[in-house]
């Protein structure tokens, strides 16, 4: 097994550094994202104090400023590009790319008690950890910043001074610490700390100087103080192979150089001005270091940051070694050659890509040169690599398309990120690792919203996710600039936003806000069309009637509710109030709150408007729910009293009547022990005749100004209830009767005295008394007075009332009758 | 029915669908509570519940006792749980939707922490083919008298869900405050959510507000299932025939759809057909069994095997709907129910008013019912806009007499909504006349301004009926076996004013020459073209009544689909009738 690698010049630094990387305290975020370098850290004098600089991967400056702070034990970067600076006592400082204070947080009192010794900052799926070695030898560890659980780690036993050296280690969805004490390794999780061997280290060492995981965690490195490296699996149950260096002097820095799948275990260790790479055979590639340098693990190599140069290496990936290796006969390299004859005009062409029909491999030479045009970092490598690969795709049919169109895309992006003014040298297995939506939220987190707006437009990413996003944070970094007028900043946004898809003014707005514009923040707003959106923001703003307008305008009663509810507790009373009269939709909805859980706030509500009319119903209402008759009354003399002053005399009159009629009722039910009271004036009435208490009822029929109609109709039937026969008689010649005569009829034969119903036959009107006649089931006299009348439609009825049996006569009459009814 | 059907007139989607989704739903929603657990349910929730998921799927999703709860049930048994020191886990499952005030009160109430809640968007129950209900009957009250407007985001959800299950509509018509507000809720939901292009199922969806038309659900109805409904009342599309009907000692539900054969051929009939057509029916019925006689052996058996158990059950609902019609007859050809209905014709026509105040009066007196006094007494305002004040206090003061004081409040609410005004004599007068002589171009001119003396909520009837010709002109034959006109729901006295716009609008497609009406009707019309499609689906309406819908006004609108070609279904926020809007009004309980 033979390690082939490449190193590759990423950039020539930006950056002026006098000194080199010498005397500083450097920490650079993976996926070729930012620099931080402490200036002269090390130079331990009080009055000079140490500079923080942020750089981009390329040497230019984001940020500088003198550190103010206390001393700085390690720097490092979370993964969404924030620095971390773990001081001495514990507490760990946040910044942003742009050197602006984010947070602070601390690791604990135990640790600011005995003092941070090393720090080692990590990154696992549950975010970015920091790991403490505190004076004590003791680890402390949180496994994601963002959500802070401090873990204190079982002590190692037997430690007397800080071990020669420890690694964090993510296993079994849990983080770990590897330490070593000398020639001895634990592994340290939450609850033991648990002795290990990596099987077949060599006997001869006597101290583990040095360890270093990899990326994904999988593998693990140890060099020991003889200088041999040992490498495996980090569950320690592997040994993939162990290399002596031959140096014995410990190094400054190890690092895995492993591309994922890759079949070869590789690490890079470095000292002063040496760098040795270890494979799986004995032999060791050197480089030689003009400068000091630290070396950046990434997911694919390991990038090497020096005071002047930034270097990428890693192990040349499969497809690129089958193309460019010298003599290759892999088809890659044959399309490779076969197009570059082509492009000379050459016959030779024909003759590569028979070679590569003849064993069918052409559609394996266009992935070939599709996928090595990926790992080249050069622009006119790519562009020939995917010359050739369109080359062979012409020769095939059905061959997908989506690898080439992709990788195409991809590049042109990758391009224009490594670009120098950008700074992000991205490998393309990053690229993908990392997903275009991470790739665009960095290049806006350093503000290149152009060139994330241009990217998403590229590689059309939906509007939504892509440059609505990037207009949106665009607006909450401009909405932040302190130099700018309202008017110029609102109307920059709206002219930019204008017709982006799905973009939320009222987020926008929070920002302005949250920065102290609520003036902006409130113009911003009226860009929102969704009214509902903007109610939250405004009422944080304390912009109460504003709010509320907007919560009725956008129809939604549900919102509605939560402002006058938020209302109701921030405002006083009369305010509140205040507030909803201007507001009938809002008043409307409190009110029906009010009426199922607050009887008494709606009373004051009617009361603040003088509702004088409304407060009559209340008092009405409230009357029939009391059980007792004096607070009835009272209630309802309220209500009369509302009533007047609403200048509706009916309804007072009304009420008043029902107080009389209450008393009525009362002073009844004790005298009588009858049960009266709440009964309306007709049951009371029918109450009274059925039991006999005529004279009651006629009282009641003249002090209520009883219509004579209902009195009569009322008392008709009752007396014919009780059957009492005589007594309707009587009744029925007190005087003429208002409601005629027809109802006496019609009710004795509904009660089924056809005799007592006869006797009022004579006396109704001509105009009724053929139905009076039907009623009794007199046909004669039906007929007679059909006749006398002359009604032809009369006369039908009778007609279809006979029997063709038994009124025969009658029939032939009526029909005779009828002939001249309408004749005339 | 005797008119001839188009032949190609389009199949309705499957809206069991609904169903499904609504049970799929609320069992995820029980399967997150695992173990045994009881099920309180509000009473309103029963019926519409049991046509979703009846008990047998809820003990299957481990559902062990049911009860039926009333006010405030959940917060008083979590305090009870709690005074006994009783542990139990509480999760409230709001329907169709959850709102902020709920919150309140489980906070006000103290029981905030102890419950969790959740939602569960059961927004429509498929009474029909064709009818599809919201099941809100509160939604008349809360929305139009309490103006709270609550139901709007819901009915838009209710929309919204159609949409993604059926297809887009290409275009919305609507006429009213709260169907403007139901659409641009609708929107709204839209552009929040994803939007899917598909072949709509129907194209042409029309908003009505109830109180665009309330003359209309304040008919008798006399329609075979609007008559039904008047006198069973169906719940849920299902109706309780008591021991009159059923002639045995028992009640006997019947669900009443188009899979009952015989009831889909007689709902849409006027009642007076009914009886004559099921005596038909049991002779056909009588001749099919008569088959048996001289069957051989083999034939007798086939007979059995196919058509017995169909003839069966054809025989039993058909007996069914006999008893029902007898029991209708006896109640509806007596004396009372012929005057009451000639009465409401005047009131239609605006003919012999004097008499029928007179009659109204009769009837307040006699308290024949509390509720057709009431609704005589609408209808009577809404067709002549208003009381003389002297007979809106006479009437009121013996309707009080007759029911009770606290109908004042019933009163007032009726006023609030327009139903039933006192006209007012003020300096609007000669505004009012002179807007009316321009509105109404009309001799009668001096007489309408009466009418229109009141500013607020004018039902200009009587206008509208003129230029709409919603009644026919008295004196002409109106051969009810045979509709020409959708008024044969009203025994050819009246077509609905709801039905009328719909049939006007689709017409013209818009509003378009109908300024005037609309002035009327307030205005609120609106029609919007959503986008271009030209399949069936054209001639497919949605229909959506927000406060409710009629029967009758169902029946219609089956009778217009049948003469233009098209189908109709109807959406309704519930099924009402003049008892239902009326009752929601009263105000002398609780």
């Amino acid at each position: 097994a033979h390690l082939d690698l490449k190193k590759i010049e990423l950039y020539e630094m930006g950056w002026n550094l006098k000194d080199g990387l010498r005397e500083c305290l450097v920490a650079a975020a993976p996926y070729g994202g930012p620099i931080a370098l402490l200036k002269g850290h090390y130079r331990r004098s009080p009055s000079a104090r140490p500079q923080l600089e942020i750089y981009s991967s390329s040497g230019l400056p984001l940020a500088s400023f003198p550190w103010k702070s206390g001393v700085v034990k390690q720097l490092g970067w979370t993964v969404s590009d924030d620095l971390l600076c773990v001081q001495e006592d514990g507490t760990v400082l946040v910044y942003d790319l742009w050197g602006g204070f984010k947070r602070h947080f601390s690791m604990g009192n135990e640790v600011s008690q005995s003092q941070v010794l090393e720090t080692k900052i990590f990154h696992s799926p549950y975010g970015t950890g920091v790991a403490i070695l505190t004076g004590a030898l003791r680890f402390t560890l949180a496994t994601n910043i963002d959500d802070i659980k401090l873990r204190r780690l079982p002590e190692v036993p037997g430690l007397q001074e800080a071990p020669s050296c420890w690694a964090v280690l993510t296993q079994d969805r849990q983080s770990k610490v590897l330490v070593a004490n000398g020639s001895q390794l634990f592994i340290l999780d939450n609850t033991a700390c648990t002795p290990v061997t990596p099987p077949g280290l060599s006997p001869q060492a006597s101290s583990i100087v040095h360890m270093c995981v990899s990326f994904s965690y999988k593998y693990l490195a140890l060099l020991t103080d003889s200088g041999h490296v040992w490498m495996g699996t980090s569950n320690l149950k592997e040994k993939l192979s162990e290399v002596d260096t031959k140096i014995k002097t410990p190094p400054k820095q190890m690092a895995w150089c492993r591309r994922p799948k890759s079949q070869q275990p590789s690490a890079v260790v470095m000292w002063d001005g040496l760098l040795i790479v270890v494979g799986e055979c004995k032999e060791t590639i050197q480089y030689h270091l003009d400068d000091d340098s630290v070396l950046v693990p990434e997911l694919d190599g390991v990038r090497i940051i020096s005071g002047t140069h930034h270097e990428l290496l890693q192990e040349v990936p499969g497809a690129c070694e089958e193309i460019f290796k010298i003599a290759s006969m892999a088809p890659g390299a044959l399309l490779l050659e076969a197009h570059k004859e082509y492009e000379k005009e050459s016959q030779k062409a024909d003759e590569y890509l028979r070679e590569i029909k003849e064993q069918s491999l052409l559609s394996e030479a266009v992935r070939q040169c599709v996928e090595a045009a990926g790992h080249e970092h050069e622009p006119e490598t790519q562009k020939t690599l995917l010359r050739a690969a369109s080359f062979g795709k012409c020769f095939l049919s059905n061959f997908p398309p989506e690898q080439f169109v992709s990788m195409c895309r991809d590049l042109r992006v990758l391009n224009a990120v490594r670009d120098y003014t950008v700074g992000i040298p991205l490998t393309h297995t990053q690229f993908k690792q990392m997903t275009v939506q991470v790739l665009i939220d960095r290049l806006v987190y350093r503000k290149l919203y152009p060139l994330a707006i241009e990217v998403c437009r590229y590689l059309k990413t939906p509007e939504y996710q892509g440059v609505s996003r990037v207009l949106k944070h665009w607006a909450c970094y401009k909405v932040q600039q302190k130099e700018e007028s309202d008017e110029v900043i609102a109307k920059a946004v709206s002219v930019k936003l204008a017709d982006a898809a799905g973009i939320s003014y009222s987020e926008i707005a929070t920002k302005a806000y949250e920065s102290g514009r609520t003036e902006l923040a409130i113009k911003l707003l009226e860009f929102e069309p969704r009214s509902g959106e903007q109610v939250p923001l405004l009422l944080k703003m304390k912009k109460s009637p504003l709010a509320l307008s907007k919560a009725i305008e956008s129809g939604d009663t549900d919102l509605v509710y939560t402002v006058v509810m938020y209302l109701k507790n921030e405002l006083n009373r009369g305010d509140f109030f205040m507030m909803l009269r201007n507001q009938p939709v809002a008043l409307s909805l409190y009110k029906q709150f009010c009426k199922h859980q607050e009887q008494d706030t709606l009373k004051d509500l009617f009361n603040q408007d003088d509702d004088h009319e409304e407060l009559g119903n209340f008092y009405v209402k409230a009357s029939y729910k009391d059980q007792r008759l004096e607070a009835r009354v009272a209630l309802l003399q309220s209500a009369v009293d509302e009533y007047y002053k609403a200048k509706n005399d009916f309804s007072a009159k009304t009420t008043e009547d029902e107080m009389r009629l209450l008393r009525f009722q009362r002073k009844l039910e004790e005298e009588k022990d009858e049960q009266l009271v709440g009964f309306s004036l007709q049951d009371t009435m029918t109450t009274l005749l059925s039991v006999g208490l005529h004279k009651h009822a006629e009282q009641l029929y003249k002090d209520f100004r009883v219509p004579d109609k209902r009195f009569w109709w009322l008392k008709l039937k009752a007396l014919a209830e009780k059957e009492d026969w005589e007594e309707l008689e009587k009744f029925g010649k007190t005087k003429k009767s208002p409601i005629g005569y027809l109802p006496f009829v019609e009710v004795c034969i509904k009660h089924h005295n056809k005799y007592e119903a006869k006797k009022y036959v004579s006396k109704v009107t001509p105009e009724q008394k053929v139905k009076a006649h039907l009623a009794v089931g007199d046909m004669e006299g039906a007929a007679e007075a059909a006749i006398e009348r002359r009604n032809e439609s009369e006369i039908s009825t009778v007609l279809s009332r006979c029997s063709a049996t038994t009124d025969h006569l009658l029939m032939e009459r009526l029909n005779r009758a009828k002939a001249t009814a309408v004749k005339k | 029915m005797a008119h001839t059907e188009w032949k190609d007139a389009p199949g309705l989607p499957d809206f069991s669908l609904l169903k499904r989704l609504a049970r799929d739903q609320l069992i995820f929603l029980l399967e997150q509570l695992p173990g045994k657990k009881d099920l309180f349910i509000d009473a309103d929730l029963m019926s519409p519940l049991d046509r979703i998921a009846n008990v047998t799927i809820l003990k299957q999703h481990e559902v062990d006792k049911l009860y039926k709860v009333e006010l405030k049930p959940i917060v008083n048994l979590v305090n009870a749980d709690k005074v006994a020191g009783r542990f139990r886990r509480y999760k409230i499952i709001f329907t169709p939707q959850k709102f902020y005030a709920c919150e309140t009160v489980l906070e006000e109430q103290g029981v905030y922490g102890d419950v969790t809640t959740d939602e569960w968007n059961f927004y429509i129950l498929p009474l029909d083919d064709d009818i599809l209900s919201l099941e809100l009957p509160e939604f008349f009250r809360d929305n139009f008298l309490e103006g709270d407007q609550r139901w709007v985001t819901t009915a838009g959800s209710a929309l919204r869900l159609l949409q993604s299950v059926y297809g887009s509509f290409s275009k919305v018509y609507g006429i009213g405050r709260c169907a403007k507000m139901v659409y641009e809720s609708w929107r709204e939901l839209m552009e929040d959510g994803e939007q899917r292009t598909r072949q709509p199922e129907f194209a042409k969806v029309f908003l009505v507000d109830r109180d665009v038309d309330f003359v209309t659900p304040l008919c008798s109805q006399v329609v075979y299932e609007g008559l039904v409904d008047d006198l069973f009342r169906i719940k849920c599309g299902s109706v309780e025939f008591g021991p009159d009907v059923t002639s045995s000692d028992k009640s006997i539900k019947v669900m009443l759809n188009s899979q009952d054969k015989v009831f889909s051929e007689i709902r849409n009939e006027h009642f007076s057909n009914v009886f004559g057509f099921l005596s038909q029916k049991a002779k056909n019925l009588q001749t099919a069994y008569d088959k048996r006689r001289g069957m051989d052996i083999q034939q007798m058996k086939a007979f059995v095997a196919d058509e017995l158990k169909g003839l069966k059950q054809e025989h039993r609902l058909l007996s069914l709907h006999i008893g029902a019609s007898e029991s209708m007859m006896k109640k509806k050809t007596k004396q009372d129910f012929q005057e009451l209905l000639k009465t409401e014709h005047s009131l239609l026509e605006g003919f012999e008013i004097r008499e029928c105040i007179t009659y109204i009066e009769e009837h307040i007196n006699r308290q024949v019912s509390m509720i057709d006094s009431l609704r005589l007494l609408c209808l009577l305002s809404i067709t002549e806009n208003g009381l003389l004040s002297k007979d809106y206090r006479s009437l009121k003061a013996q309707y009080l007499q007759s029911y009770g004081i606290e109908h004042l409040l019933t009163f007032a609410n009726l006023r609030q909504l327009g139903l039933l005004e006192e006209q007012q004599a003020g300096e609007t007068l000669t505004v009012m006349e002179s807007k009316v002589g321009k509105l109404v171009n009309d001799k009668t001119v001096g007489k309408l301004t009466d009418a229109f003396s009141s500013l607020a909520k004018k039902s200009n009837f009587r206008a509208l009926s003129k230029r709409l010709a919603l009644v026919p002109k008295s004196g002409e034959e109106y051969d009810l076996r045979v509709p020409r006109d959708m008024a044969y729901v009203f025994s050819g006295a009246y077509i609905p004013l709801s039905c009328k716009l719909i049939e006007q609008v689709l017409e013209r497609d818009g509003w378009t020459g109908m300024e005037e009406v609309t002035r009327m009707l307030n205005g609120q019309e609106f029609a919007v073209t959503e986008a271009r499609s030209k399949t069936d689906a054209q001639r497919i309406v949605l229909v959506m009544f927000l406060g409710g819908c009629t029967f009758s006004e169902i029946s219609a609108l089956r009778f217009l689909g049948k003469e233009r070609g098209c189908r109709f279904i109807v959406v309704t926020t519930a099924i009402t009738n003049s008892s239902r809007l009326l009752e929601a009004l009263l105000d002398n309980s609780a």
